[in-house]
């Protein structure tokens, strides 16, 4: 049965420490000479990018290559996508072709489910519209654990544009699995409707919070989805919610900054935090690929997946 | 031409499950104790005395035996050979037959294994898949000057051109049977065992 990862909430503590765990052997092979495993040989995995991406994109190539998948890279630009073809008959392209998994990152919150009901692969979401974002969750969880050698009982402190933030929904679900405490940090404005019904606190009060945090995880305001004004200006929000350096002076001495990119540098963070000793920013791109290898071996390297949903 | 058992995809898979609590003792303790010294002095008699040679042992039960290898060389002759375990999960030639499988700790020790006399270490030698999945895994690793293979139990029924330079104990068996290899350290006693296989 072949099983999906959709949502952060799809997987277990079990599912997810085995994410965890299997990632750990994996990164092991990025410190090698020959930085390539047999595993997936004879296996294909689609990328398919309706949005734009660097990061998330490379690095699931480099994991499913690093597996010996064979990938091919779907970008709507320039594809049938422009000539009105719709996601269903592209999916379905695809699949006729025989394709064992497709990752989809798609404006649309929704679309990697309504891609798994129709093919009969893997669908792996590496990014919904305003929904969500597992994969990133996971190294994000991956890189508090190789940091500080936990995620029960961290106190994580998520800033800035939740409203947009697929990133932040995952890594609430995600983290609450896991056992970490979480608070939502935003102006009142950036934060979703509901928010109270998901598993964190709410504050709107970036001082109070800092000298309690293990881990301060930034985001950056995703300019590019708001139609309106959320806040009177980039100087105030900055003032208001960016972490600056008399800001990180607060913090305890272990904990981190972390921010999924890409950033804006003096915007919610500052290029001395960005690049200090804290900040685990280079750290949470190269766990992504060993993560992802964890990720697409759990759910092709059998003749079933261990992790994931089932969507009928 | 030897004609080939009939069995099934899931049995070929992982042949050595079995039913332990109908198995009979092939080797106790003290015995399993003496059986790897004499490996211990087999293998400082073949390797030259021991220099240059890395122990690697197949999780799980294999990385306890290379543990207990390098601790007798050391006792024998106060030479310290590094042990390590090297995990084929992601080597294995069944991966499809069976649900995804956790993986265990690859761990090298610290110069590597180029130039090295890599010995690994098992606890049963059955079809020799795995340790074919272990010398690809050992390729990826780095170019040893030379592998062998020692292990515990060599139960026959080989299904690849594959032989131990270290043997513990030869147990003929039957494809209906299932060798228990039990260590202290995950079992809470060393003995060898052998029953039904599970049907």
């Amino acid at each position: 049965m072949k099983r999906h990862l959709l949502s952060a909430a799809d997987l277990s503590l079990d599912d997810a420490t085995l994410i965890l765990d299997t990632a750990l052997e994996m990164a092991a092979v990025s410190d090698r000479t020959v930085k390539k495993l047999p595993t997936l040989r004879g296996r294909t995995v689609v990328n398919l990018f309706f949005e734009d991406s660097t990061r998330t994109k490379t690095s699931f190539e480099l994991a499913a290559k690093r597996l010996s998948a064979d990938v091919i890279n779907f970008a709507a630009k320039g594809s049938s996508v422009s000539k009105g073809e719709t996601l269903k008959d592209t999916a379905l392209t695809l699949e006729a072709m025989g394709t064992d998994a497709v990752v989809i990152r798609h404006s649309w919150s929704g679309a990697p489910v309504n891609l798994a009901r129709i093919i009969r692969g893997s669908v792996v979401n590496a990014g919904d519209g305003t929904h969500e974002h597992p994969t990133q969750a996971l190294l994000d969880a991956y890189t508090m654990r190789q940091r500080l050698g936990r995620i029960e009982g961290l106190k994580v402190t998520i800033v800035g544009d939740i409203l947009h933030s697929r990133v932040a929904r995952s890594n609430v679900l995600l983290l609450k699995t896991l056992g970490a405490d979480v608070t939502l940090v935003a102006p009142p404005t950036l934060l979703p409707t509901g928010v109270d019904a998901w598993p964190a606190e709410v504050s709107y009060d970036l001082d109070s919070v800092l000298p309690k945090s293990d881990v301060v995880m930034m985001l950056r305001v995703q300019r590019e989805r708001m139609g309106a004004a959320y806040f009177p200006s980039v100087r105030e929000y900055s003032r208001r919610y960016g972490l600056d350096v008399d800001r990180a002076a607060q913090l305890q001495d272990h904990t981190i900054v972390m921010h999924p990119g890409p950033m804006v540098r003096g915007m919610e963070i500052a290029s001395e935090v960005a690049d200090g000793l804290r900040s685990t920013i280079q750290d949470q791109v190269t766990n992504g690929v060993a993560v992802r290898m964890a990720v697409l071996y759990l759910l092709l390297g059998g003749s079933e997946s261990a992790i994931g949903s089932v969507e009928q | 031409m030897t004609t080939v058992p009939d069995r099934s995809a899931q049995d070929r898979a992982r042949p050595v499950s079995g039913d332990i609590a109908q198995a009979r003792s092939v080797l106790d303790g003290p015995g399993l104790s003496r059986v790897v010294d004499r490996m211990a002095h087999e293998l400082l008699e073949k390797t030259g005395g021991g220099a240059d040679v890395v122990l690697l042992g197949i999780p799980t039960r294999g990385v306890t035996l290379a543990q207990r290898l390098a601790a007798r060389v050391l006792a024998f002759e106060g030479v310290a050979v590094p042990a390590g375990s090297l995990d084929i999960t992601l080597y294995r030639d069944d991966l499809q037959l069976k649900k995804a499988r956790a993986l265990e700790a690859t761990d090298v020790p610290g110069d590597g294994i180029d130039g090295k006399l890599v010995v690994l270490v098992d606890d049963v030698l059955f079809s020799g898949r795995t340790v074919r999945a272990a010398l690809d895994a050992l390729a990826d690793l780095g170019r040893p000057r030379a592998v062998q293979l020692a292990v515990l139990v060599d139960r026959g029924h080989r299904e690849l051109p594959i032989r131990a330079d270290y043997v513990g104990k030869n147990i003929p068996t039957s494809l209906r049977e299932a060798v228990h290899v039990q260590l202290t350290e995950h079992d809470g006693a060393d003995a060898v065992l052998l029953g039904p296989a599970r049907p």
